[in-house]
């Protein structure tokens, strides 16, 4: 079942929301919204479900359209970010909710309701915890619960709202694979919320990214993460260094230094911004051929793969964080104090106006 | 884990603590016997002075007074009053909670001093609000008049002026509550597709079902205990719109000490019924609250 937004729009007050929204979410797929918060994400998900009304635009559920269509009768899966379990019911109760609240005629029989409930606890692996209150289960697990209620319904779609923000580090980890591999199993086409990209570009098939109530960029999650189509979208995938200087004619000037920036070959003469990973921040103990900024050592922190350091730029002060292998920083015999020199590799260019800051 | 690391400080820190931060030995005795003597002499004493004063000339006497024909009438109608009383404010209370909590409108603030008002007032002028209300120089007191209805002096009177005095009782104890609980649960129902009245018996009702009994416990013994606005517009006719509390204090205006002091020690009884009733729904409560920081803040007890 597809789901197709147009031009949503919604505010609150003089807060806009959403700002002419448009996404499509092909059936089956397992798709991200990923926005720091106050992105709209979290509101375009509860429009979807129909816990709330949008201003303009409208929604269609495989071609049909669902715009003003009560909640009740959307046949929507949704997990809270806190579980919203019913506290008074046990496991099994409520995952049968949904079921023993439909109409007499259309509702499945005591031991339909049994075997439907069973086996999707054990889908979620909780089966023997069946008889438990919600109270007496980790946060994992009522995270499962709550999954398991929302897909007993056979819901047309399932969206999730921010499923593992309430969890720890390494229970976010397992439940996010779980995801992973649950979606696989029941194939049903699924929208997250999340400020996480680490678990957007883990988990789905598509990452939508928004800002301020608008869409930035959507695509796969190689597509966004290679190619960000926006100063934003670079920004907020993975960990980057900001740079300031000009761009003139297929050339970035960084303070003293030139680098290259073949796609702004036509553009004139202008203030820019260069966004580097931090792992594309070579460090050298002496200036290279190509442009090189000096800097000192600020701080290090080795643990796992890389060590992470913290540079001063000798020109204008400003911080430049930088992920060199361990094997690497090792040979450089890296020292708080010292001096290096960087080369940014893979820089990605934005005129000023462009940027978000 | 999370049991071995918090049970070890909860053993031994308490008394540490205490020694700290606690006071001298002097110091700690003289502030509680201030406050036992303060309990026994403005509490506990008048309880024994009730059943002292009801059995004063004997247990035959006591009883004469419970089962004369004037006493079991203002106990009936008390239980009149009390049950037309408490289930209107059941209703009121439950609704306006439900609309102050789950709900946002115009007028919300304005309505939860409105709910306040009750309290605010003296009840000798809640009834005094329904005599000019409905009495015989009242706004409606001569339409009320051409059309043979009574409510002053009369058993409506006193049942308005009771559901009025009593109405902020249970709406108070589930609206703080319910803003607790927020609107989470109803709306995760909504989607799995109930409708509204099975999302209110399903997911509400019993997620707010100790607090509102201890509304209705204490709405309860203020509808049958209220003296002030009755008093107002019963017109103290013996027999008709006499209740326990009236009944009481026309027997001690008598110098019928014992036999006031009788029917006065039924009220004490129900108070102290009351009381117990309300100790336990508390406990409960707390128990069901200590339930949901638990599952708030639980750690993760197996990993998923």
């Amino acid at each position: 079942m597809s789901i197709q937004v147009r031009n949503l729009r919604k505010t609150f007050g003089d807060f806009v929301a959403l700002d002419d929204v448009s996404l499509e979410v092909p059936g089956g797929e397992l798709v991200a919204l990923l926005g720091p918060s106050g992105s709209g994400k979290t509101t375009l998900l509860r429009i979807i479900a129909g816990l709330e009304a949008a201003d303009q635009g409208t929604i269609h559920f495989h071609g049909e359209d669902a715009t003003t269509q009560p909640v009740r009768e959307r046949q929507v899966g949704f997990v809270f970010q806190h579980y919203a379990l019913f506290r008074h019911m046990s496991v099994f109760e409520n995952i049968a909710f949904g079921l023993r609240v439909r109409p007499r005629p259309v509702r499945p029989s005591e031991a339909e309701i049994r075997d439907t409930v069973m086996g999707l606890l054990k889908l979620v692996q909780l089966d023997v915890l069946a008889n438990r209150r919600p109270s007496e289960l980790s946060g994992g697990q009522r995270q499962r619960v709550a999954l398991a209620r929302a897909l007993a319904v056979k819901p047309k779609v399932l969206l999730l709202d921010e499923p593992f923000g309430a969890l720890d580090a390494k229970v976010r980890k397992e439940l996010r694979r779980w995801l992973r591999r649950l979606h696989e199993e029941v194939h049903v086409t699924s929208v997250f919320v999340t400020h996480d990209q680490e678990e957007a570009l883990e988990v789905s098939d598509r990452v939508v990214i928004m800002n301020e109530g608008r869409v930035e960029q959507s695509g796969t999650p190689e597509e966004v993460y290679e190619g960000p189509a926006t100063p934003f979208v670079c920004g907020f995938l993975g960990d980057v260094n900001l740079f300031h200087g000009r761009i003139s004619h297929g050339r970035v000037h960084i303070g003293d230094n030139e680098l290259d920036a073949p796609e702004w070959s036509d553009a004139p003469d202008q203030a820019g911004v260069a966004y580097v990973r931090t792992y594309d921040v070579e460090v050298t103990p002496s200036p290279t051929g190509g442009a090189s900024l000096e800097a000192v050592v600020r701080h290090s922190r080795a643990f796992g793969p890389v060590v992470r350091l913290e540079l001063e730029l000798v020109q204008d002060g400003a911080t430049v964080e930088a992920h060199v292998p361990r094997g690497r920083a090792d040979s450089l015999r890296i020292a708080k104090g010292q001096r290096v020199f960087l080369s940014p590799t893979n820089l990605r260019v934005y005129p000023r106006g462009a940027s978000p800051s | 884990m999370a049991t071995l690391a918090f049970s070890r400080p909860a053993t031994t820190a308490p008394r540490a603590i205490e020694r700290a931060t606690g006071e001298s030995e002097v110091i700690r005795w003289t502030l509680t016997a201030t406050a036992l003597a303060f309990l026994a002499l403005t509490l506990v004493l008048p309880l024994v002075l009730v059943f002292h004063g009801a059995l004063a000339k004997g247990f035959a006497a006591y009883l004469a007074a419970i089962r004369e024909p004037d006493a079991l009438s203002a106990a009936r109608l008390t239980l009149l009053i009390a049950s037309i009383a408490v289930p209107v404010n059941l209703v009121f209370g439950v609704a306006a909670a439900w609309c102050i909590s789950k709900f946002e409108f115009r007028g919300k603030y304005l309505l939860i001093t409105l709910i306040d008002l009750p309290f605010a007032v003296s009840p000798v002028i809640s009834g005094m609000i329904f005599v000019l209300l409905f009495g015989m120089h009242g706004w409606f007191g001569s339409w009320l008049f051409d059309h043979d209805i009574k409510i002053i002096f009369a058993v409506p009177g006193i049942v308005l002026a009771t559901t009025f005095v009593t109405a902020p009782f249970i709406a108070r104890e589930l609206i703080p509550l319910m803003q607790e609980q927020g609107t989470e649960e109803e709306q995760a129902a909504i989607v799995l597709g109930a409708g509204g009245w099975q999302t209110f018996w399903r997911i509400t009702l019993p997620n707010i079902k100790w607090g509102l009994l201890y509304g209705l416990i204490l709405c309860n013994a203020r509808a049958m205990g209220e003296f002030g606005a009755v008093s107002v517009v019963s017109g103290h006719i013996r027999g008709e719109t006499n209740t326990l509390p009236l009944h009481v204090e026309i027997l001690y205006n008598e110098y019928a000490f014992a036999a006031s002091f009788a029917v006065a020690s039924i009220l004490t009884l129900l108070a102290l019924v009351t009381l117990a009733l309300k100790t336990l729904v508390e406990w409960r409560q707390r128990r069901s609250a200590a339930e949901r920081a638990d599952t708030d803040d639980s750690l993760e007890r197996i990993a998923a």
